[in-house]
């Protein structure tokens, strides 16, 4: 043997002390639970969960859109909590994937008696945590989940889910129209990332709503999160001499996609979505890349609604909040909202945030569809050009059914 | 556009992209040469020289030059600190336990980090004028040429300083069998130090370059490049320097190719199956010798 | 022999009593649904690092690629369970056969690389196992896969790991087993001895795979979607921790490493933003102190005074019968 005897009954009695703690620690997260439950709202704090990504890949997406629900909290706290009662937010960590959202998200409700859920950033994350939610009755808004299977499965919507942002059929409806229509675009390339359920099917539905205006998706090509060289791929792209190039993807690969395809010549029209949506992108990628790009997201910076809530994120953490941030404020906003009209359990809470309607946050108004959970948003299209954003065009809300 | 036309591009962008998997693939070479363990901290410490010279442009406001020389003074000091803290204690454990060991200091790296620079990437000003010639109608970024121009002098100082100088003898002799060359009046543990100083610094190298290339960095942006240049140090033949930098090379060729005229979904399924036939084909790499094992 | 049968026996029945507690605190809530979850998942982690344990400690085989297996066998189980709509058990079969066949086209060609170059060599199938999930639309591709029924519980997932644990106990300790360990200790010496190393090795490798398949049915049908992401060369890193701060080689050790590893990470779940650091030191400082892991080769049957009392009452009811 490599050690002696003495030593390792030390060991194994460490082992038997762990597993001896663990079973206890166990029982004993149990027990608190147990007397807990039944009374949520008891005591003078109101407890919510946040379940954003916080580690591995998509921590960046998850810190900041946690950064503005913690904002958005820090607000109603600071001037003197709802009815005297303050919000605690207690924080999870989705681990930027799905079964470990779950894991997250139960320990929100089972341990920590939270009464609604914010979270996770990324789509596939929350589909995961929506049943456990369902399960438990307790309301999720997934601050930035744009696919429509969040909120609806098999045609009917989810009780407890809902979301802060557009859907992806819209965001692809209103870039395929703006290439067809208002850049007389007829040939278009398709650049997803592939690992991203975001980037696939706004890519999906773009083709769609392209040629069924008239134009054509010449060829179709894919990268992976992460990615720092995208050269190949756009060398190929570029012997496709489309009108357009349609990136969906988040702004830390956009930056570099648009810095490499301009260095490689191409001077096509490069079009994105709200992933775009982050003054990172101006300096990843160089101002003059970024001329003749165009993307759609949930506000512009420079209306007037939203100076309030931009004035405040840089006040609190210094810097310019990203479509995360805002999506995360939002979220947070109509939280809060829902709990000041009355909702002292998950289940009013779940009815309030259904009957949202002109609910001012952080990025406009918004008024909740209680047919499909998805908020009732305009949608505004950013022409930037020499790293100075523009608005393009305004589309005003619609339903989400029309 | 013609097809050769395109090969002969896809050929620049592989060149292009392979000389940074071989400029972080030289440091993990050198280190797995000498003490034979796959250092999956290699890429978190390229990770933090890229944030070391992040710091010292935008806070310290200096030039590209001296902070690149900075970050690597600093990081080939974290790099000694870990091999005195983490793996020295190690040297007669079980090879495993030392490869866990080096997972725990990537995991540490990369969540320290994030816990103080946050995970939000952070972009570098530009610092060096980014120039892209066309030569011929085909595209060659200024940058990048700079990157495999690096590659290349720090593989010849390298290979120079492994097989003329007195440190590379003991280098060598250490990592034929450190307790002989220990017996032979080597001290295996200051050969063993200066190799993850040599290392850390070329990854430092690696991260500011590439920090300044791509524009970004972010604490986990050492996972796969760290991979890929493991990946590189293995097809190549791992321990021999040149073997580093024509393993990244390759594979970086492979990359676009297989990019630019299959699919760029498969594109790291691809680099990893080629590495598999050659490892089947020469299981000691594309320069390696075979040795035979004795009882 | 007819007392290891006893010890067996003795061996069920605390497993069952053990299942019988559990159980009865799980219905009875005193364990509340977060640590049901994770009782769940250290009994599947358990049966992913015994699996891994096979390859790499019983075997010597370094293996890195043990997550491409388990998304094998969580794909294919939830194909079975819902496009054809059969009931779990067969989920896990396919699973299992389907990565047990996988590993076996893998391992007959890779296994005859050595250390390092073969956990590269599985390190990258495992990844390339993953890209090409990924790009199967019919099970999701990235998106992943959605609308799992919720079939497995604490039954299934501890009777499963019952039966690998008796399963690599009895395999380790046939002549197969004794061959692969026989590899493990010195391969050259093992092949003039005569064992068909090639044999061994891609019997223990087909084996771990097929049960890392039964694990990856187990996990899938316990979450609502699983996607790729779950299955990355990270995931076989977290396996292999578990075998190695276990103990290599030892049963024992995986379930010690698998319940340590999986309970410091919920544990840790309340302070998200140190968990990592704190669990990276915890690996560096546990691999200081014991290289060899928390059991090294040994068992907790072979402990001095459990030994004892094992052998005491195997012993005192063979003389009853």
């Amino acid at each position: 043997m490599f050690f002696s005897k003495k030593k390792f009954k030390l060991a194994s009695m460490i082992a038997c002390g762990i597993l001896a703690s663990a079973l206890f620690t166990g029982c004993g997260g149990g027990e608190k639970g147990s007397s807990g439950g039944g009374d949520k709202p008891a005591g003078d704090e109101i407890v919510i969960g946040s379940n954003f990504e916080l580690t591995g890949n998509h921590a960046q997406y998850g810190a900041n859109a946690n950064n503005g629900l913690k904002l958005a909290i820090k607000e109603v706290n600071d001037a003197g909590g709802i009815k005297g009662k303050k919000i605690k937010i207690v924080e999870a960590d989705a681990k930027s994937e799905a079964a470990e959202s779950v894991n997250a998200a139960t320990k929100l409700i089972s341990d920590d008696k939270v009464i609604a859920i914010i979270g996770p950033a990324v789509t596939a994350n929350v589909i995961a945590e929506s049943q456990v939610a369902t399960d438990n009755m307790i309301p999720v808004i997934g601050p930035a989940a744009t696919n429509p299977d969040v909120t609806v499965e098999n045609g009917k919507v989810k009780p407890y889910i809902f979301r802060a942002c557009f859907i992806d059929p819209q965001q692809s409806e209103v870039m395929a129209q703006f290439a067809a229509k208002d850049l007389n675009a007829k040939t278009a390339v398709l650049y997803l990332d592939s690992s991203s359920d975001y980037s696939k099917s706004l890519g999906k539905i773009f083709k769609e709503r392209f040629e069924a205006d008239g134009g054509k998706v010449v060829m179709e090509e894919a990268f992976l999160a992460k990615d720092q060289d995208f050269k190949a791929a756009l060398t190929k792209i570029q012997t496709a001499n489309a009108d357009v190039i349609f990136v969906p993807a988040y702004y830390e690969e956009v930056g570099k996609i648009v810095k490499q395809a301009r260095e490689l010549g191409i001077t096509a029209t490069i079009l994105g979505t709200d992933g775009w949506d982050d003054t990172k992108v101006v300096d990843i990628a160089g101002k003059e890349a970024l001329n003749n790009t165009f993307f759609c997201t949930h506000y512009f910076e420079g209306d007037e609604e939203v100076q309030a809530f931009i004035k405040a994120y840089k006040g609190e953490y210094n810097n310019d909040p990203n479509v995360f941030a805002a999506l995360g404020y939002d979220a947070g906003k109509m939280l809060i909202n829902a709990i000041e009209r009355d909702g002292d359990t998950s289940q009013k809470i779940r009815d309030n945030i259904e009957s949202i309607k002109d609910l001012p946050v952080g990025t406009g108004k918004i008024t909740m569809d209680a047919a499909t959970h998805n908020p009732i948003k305009g949608i505004v299209v950013i022409e930037t050009k020499d790293g100075v954003r523009s608005l393009r065009t305004k589309i005003a809300p619609v339903t989400p059914e029309g | 556009m013609d097809f050769i036309h395109q090969l002969v591009q896809q050929l620049i962008n592989g060149v292009s992209l392979g000389s940074i998997y071989a400029l972080i693939a030289l440091g993990y070479t050198m280190i797995y040469g000498i003490i034979k363990l796959i250092n999956f901290a290699h890429g978190d410490v390229y990770m933090v020289g890229a944030y070391i010279g992040f710091a010292a442009v935008t806070i310290g406001n200096l030039p590209i030059l001296p902070a690149l020389l900075i970050s690597m003074a600093l990081t080939a000091c974290l790099g000694m600190l870990v091999e005195r803290i983490a793996y020295k204690p190690l040297r007669h454990a079980p090879r495993i336990s030392l490869l866990i060991t080096a997972i725990g200091v990537s995991f540490f790296l990369e969540y320290t980090s994030m816990y103080f620079v946050t995970p939000t990437p952070r972009t570098f000003p530009e610092v060096m004028p980014n120039i892209s010639f066309n030569v011929g109608g085909f595209i060659i970024n200024g940058q990048q040429l700079l990157i495999l121009g690096i590659t290349i002098i720090l593989m010849a100082v390298l290979t120079y300083i492994v097989q003329k100088t007195k440190l590379g003898k003991a280098m060598r002799a250490a990592s034929f069998d450190t307790e002989t060359a220990q017996l032979m009046g080597v001290d295996s543990d200051k050969v063993i130090s200066m190799t993850f100083c040599i290392g850390s610094a070329l990854a430092a190298a690696a991260g500011v370059l590439v920090g300044v290339y791509y524009n970004t960095i972010d604490p986990l942006m050492g996972i796969m490049p760290g991979l890929k240049a493991f990946v590189a140090a293995v097809l190549g033949g791992i321990g021999i320097l040149p073997g580093a930098v024509v393993g990244g090379i390759v594979l970086g060729v492979v990359e676009a190719l297989v990019a630019g005229f299959l699919s760029s979904t498969f594109r790291d399924a691809a680099a990893f199956a080629i590495l598999i036939l050659v490892l089947l084909i020469k299981p000691s790499g594309l320069f390696g010798k075979n040795t035979n094992e004795k009882v | 022999m007819n007392s290891a049968r006893k010890r067996d026996l003795v061996m069920l029945v605390f497993a069952l009593v053990l299942y019988g507690v559990l159980q009865m605190m799980i219905i009875t809530k005193i364990i509340g649904s977060f640590w049901e979850l994770n009782i769940i998942l250290i009994c599947v982690n358990i049966i992913l690092s015994a699996s891994l344990n096979l390859i790499n400690g019983y075997t010597g085989q370094f293996s890195l690629g043990h997550a491409g297996f388990m998304a094998v066998g969580a794909y294919v189980g939830v194909v079975v369970t819902v496009k054809f709509g059969l009931p779990l058990m067969v989920a896990l079969i396919a699973g299992a056969i389907a990565a047990g066949i996988l590993g076996f086209l893998i391992g007959l060609p890779t296994l005859r690389l050595r250390g390092d170059y073969l956990a590269i060599a599985t390190l990258g199938l495992g990844e390339i196992i993953r890209i090409v999930i990924m790009n199967i639309d019919y099970v999701g591709g990235a998106a992943g896969f959605k609308g799992i029924p919720h079939l497995t519980n604490f039954t299934w997932v501890f009777f499963a790991m019952l039966a690998t644990l008796f399963f690599i106990k009895n395999f380790v300790n046939s002549s197969h087993g004794r061959a692969c360990i026989a590899i493990r200790e010195n391969e050259i010496a093992a092949e003039a001895m005569g064992v068909n190393t090639t044999k061994y090795k891609v019997m223990a490798f087909t084996l771990g795979a097929a049960l890392a398949g039964v694990a990856g049915g187990l996990f899938a049908h316990q979450f609502y979607l699983i996607s790729p992401n779950s299955f990355t060369f990270l995931s076989s890193f977290n396996y292999l921790i578990m075998v190695v701060m276990g103990g290599m080689g030892s049963i024992t050790g995986s379930i010690a490493g698998a319940f340590v590893v999986t309970f410091i990470s919920a544990a840790l779940a309340s302070f998200p933003e140190v968990r990592m650091i704190i669990y990276a030191l915890a690996l560096i400082l546990m691999m200081f102190y014991r290289p060899q892991g928390l059991f090294g080769y040994m068992e907790l049957t072979n402990v001095g005074p459990i030994k004892k009392f094992l052998d005491k009452i195997s012993g005192a009811k063979g003389a009853a019968t």
